[in-house]
């Protein structure tokens, strides 16, 4: 199965810096239809108004964290199946094993650099 | 009930006491405490037990004591000045690396642009290098959490410290006047023969409110001659 490069990804973060760093490193590795949102509700509203297939989010975020969005996603019958990254600087083993109870499908720790992420994209969404 | 009880003048004293007391601790309570003591004596406590009435003078002047101490290291500077001072330092760090990383990675996206137009070979090193440069960018990011945390526990440090000096730490009044004498002070060191104490003169970074800009110390220098 061929990966579409033009599908569009939302990047999850309250910190504008990394999700200029997330988009510039999804640029180089072909996707450039990357919309973003600052916190877990507007990330929540614009996951439910677009066609988004896949979602990379912060954790730490307010007033609604990446967990709680993780959450609200697989609960939502027309989101439940979304791909979801979790991208954060929690990197405590309970976070993870409650991320991944919730649903998330890959957990990259901060600082992660770009094989990283190419390779966690690689294992949600297929080889590009 | 328990104040018919005792003498008249030990009952003035105490209200006396406890208005004087009234900024630093709770006046309430340690009249319940004296009151309840008291109720378990007997007889007249000035005359028939001085030796009780020496122990709680010494105990008062203990606590008066232990009052002037506190004060003396000025605990109100804590959640006052210093802490708000270090956690301004800290927002300042944050927002300054903030705009460097945005700065470099302004930078990096122009030398990208400009890679496209060059030869396969070249684009693949530049290719490297920008990615590189994206990757120490998240430095920020990593920091600024990091900072956070810091400034949080800053921040309940400044109110167990408030809470700890509103019951143990000098009155109102005792705090203006230690304000005042210190301000004496400090006036009397800048004053004599114009001199400045070096120390005050390394203050590090300035917040951006309060920092002269270039063009403002230029302004000055030629003001000066």
């Amino acid at each position: 199965m061929t990966v579409d490069k033009e599908m569009k990804i939302l990047v999850v973060d309250d910190y504008k810096t990394m999700i200029r760093i997330i988009r510039n490193l999804l640029k180089q590795l072909g996707f450039h239809n990357v919309e973003e949102a600052t916190d877990g509700s507007s990330a929540l509203t614009k996951l439910r108004d677009g066609s988004f297939k896949l979602c990379i989010s912060d954790w730490n975020m307010e007033p609604m964290t990446g967990f709680q969005l993780l959450k609200e996603v697989r609960a939502d019958s027309k989101l439940s199946d979304l791909p979801f990254i979790m991208v954060t600087a929690e990197s405590k083993t309970e976070n993870v094993v409650a991320a991944k109870q919730a649903g998330v499908n890959n957990y990259i720790v901060k600082p992660f650099n770009a094989a990283t992420l190419k390779a966690k994209l690689v294992g949600v969404i297929g080889d590009f | 009930m328990v104040r018919q009880a005792i003498d008249p003048e030990l009952v003035a004293r105490l209200d006396e006491v406890g208005n004087q007391m009234k900024d630093g601790v709770d006046t309430e309570q340690v009249r319940a405490v004296l009151e309840e003591m008291l109720s378990t004596m007997s007889g007249n406590i000035g005359g028939a037990d001085p030796r009780m009435m020496e122990e709680l003078e010494e105990l008062s002047s203990f606590i008066e004591a232990t009052k002037a101490e506190i004060a003396a290291i000025r605990p109100k500077e804590i959640p006052d000045e210093h802490i708000p001072e270090a956690t301004d330092e800290l927002d300042a760090v944050i927002e300054a690396t903030e705009v460097a990383t945005n700065s470099i990675m302004e930078a990096a996206e122009m030398i990208e642009a400009v890679a496209e137009g060059v030869s396969d070979e070249q684009a693949d090193i530049l290719s490297q290098a920008i990615t590189q440069i994206y990757e120490a960018c998240s430095f920020q990011d990593i920091t600024g959490q990091r900072i956070h945390k810091v400034v949080g526990a800053l921040k309940e440090i400044e109110q167990k410290v408030e809470t700890v000096v509103e019951k143990f730490g000098p009155d109102r009044e005792t705090r203006e006047e230690l304000k005042r004498k210190r301000q004496a002070e400090k006036d009397a060191v800048e004053g004599a023969d114009g001199e400045i104490n070096e120390e005050d003169l390394l203050q590090g970074p300035q917040m951006a409110e309060v920092a002269n800009s270039q063009d403002e110390i230029d302004a000055l220098l030629a003001d000066m001659g």
